[in-house]
């Protein structure tokens, strides 16, 4: 798995490309989000347009990264979910616990 | 595995690179029986769950225990079988993600997913260790199959 993070008005996109699954990828995507946190960037969206593979301890450190940012008094939102991501979340019933969205814009409008 | 096998076995490491193998192997099998495209993600999933369930959950990564994982074609069926070393698994104890009050747990999905991609999932503890087994039928679809999962 590999990130990236940019800045657009305030709020923080990462960019997360290839596999979330136990090992590597859920480590890579906790560190990257702790960091956030630690500097202070609480408007965080995950990129998830080039995932293409998600295991259950990747969907454990979505929720993780949700929960981590919600009780630092932040935001994480998800954006450009492919197919087989959005279905996982749609059968754990996790789709109605993220804000989900498809445009990058409206995403990073959507933060107070 | 060549397709003309009825039966393979693996004798696999409690390591993160076994999940991955067993989630290739199950990929490969799966594409050679001619399964499609979702299936094979299904399949390679179920799989990737299950050695996730037996080198952490069950063998708890200990290099003296084993995982091992067997693919058997037969009839109409790919049966899946993944043993581990471990203490058995607590049935009792597994949650139902589902549940508002399990929603934003980090773990405990695993075995959700195996039954929502598998047509019989079947768990049996013992103090040798567990054996799961996943079965997904070759040709079709087959509704009510998932009232046979344990």
């Amino acid at each position: 798995m590999k990130v990236g993070s940019r800045q657009v008005d305030g709020v923080t996109i990462v960019d997360c490309s290839g596999r979330i699954t136990l090992g590597e990828g859920s480590v890579i995507l906790r560190d990257t989000v702790r960091d956030l946190l630690s500097k202070g960037n609480k408007k965080i969206v995950l990129n998830l347009g080039e995932v293409n593979y998600i295991d259950s301890s990747g969907i454990g450190e979505l929720v993780s990264a949700y929960t981590t940012t919600k009780n630092q008094g932040g935001e994480l939102k998800l954006l450009n979910l492919t197919k087989k991501v959005n279905d996982l979340l749609q059968i754990t019933k996790l789709y109605t616990v993220f804000d989900v969205k498809d445009d990058e814009a409206a995403a990073v409008k959507s933060f107070k | 595995m060549a397709m003309t096998e009825q039966r393979v076995s693996y004798t696999l490491d409690s390591s993160l690179e076994t999940i991955d193998s067993a989630e290739e192997k199950a990929t490969r099998i799966a594409t050679d029986l001619g399964f499609s495209d979702d299936e094979i993600m299904q399949i390679s999933m179920a799989v990737r769950e299950g050695a996730v369930n037996a080198v952490l959950h069950g063998n708890a990564y200990s290099p003296e225990k084993k995982v091992i994982l067997s693919f058997e074609h037969t009839g109409g069926d790919l049966i899946i079988s993944i043993r581990d070393q471990g203490p058995g698994m607590d049935l009792s104890r597994i949650p139902n993600p589902l549940a508002p009050e399990n929603l934003l747990k980090t773990s405990g999905r695993g075995i959700f997913l195996m039954r929502s991609f598998m047509d019989v999932v079947e768990i049996r503890p013992s103090q040798a260790g567990t054996e799961l087994k996943l079965i997904k039928h070759v040709h079709g679809p087959t509704a009510g199959g998932k009232e046979a999962s344990q």
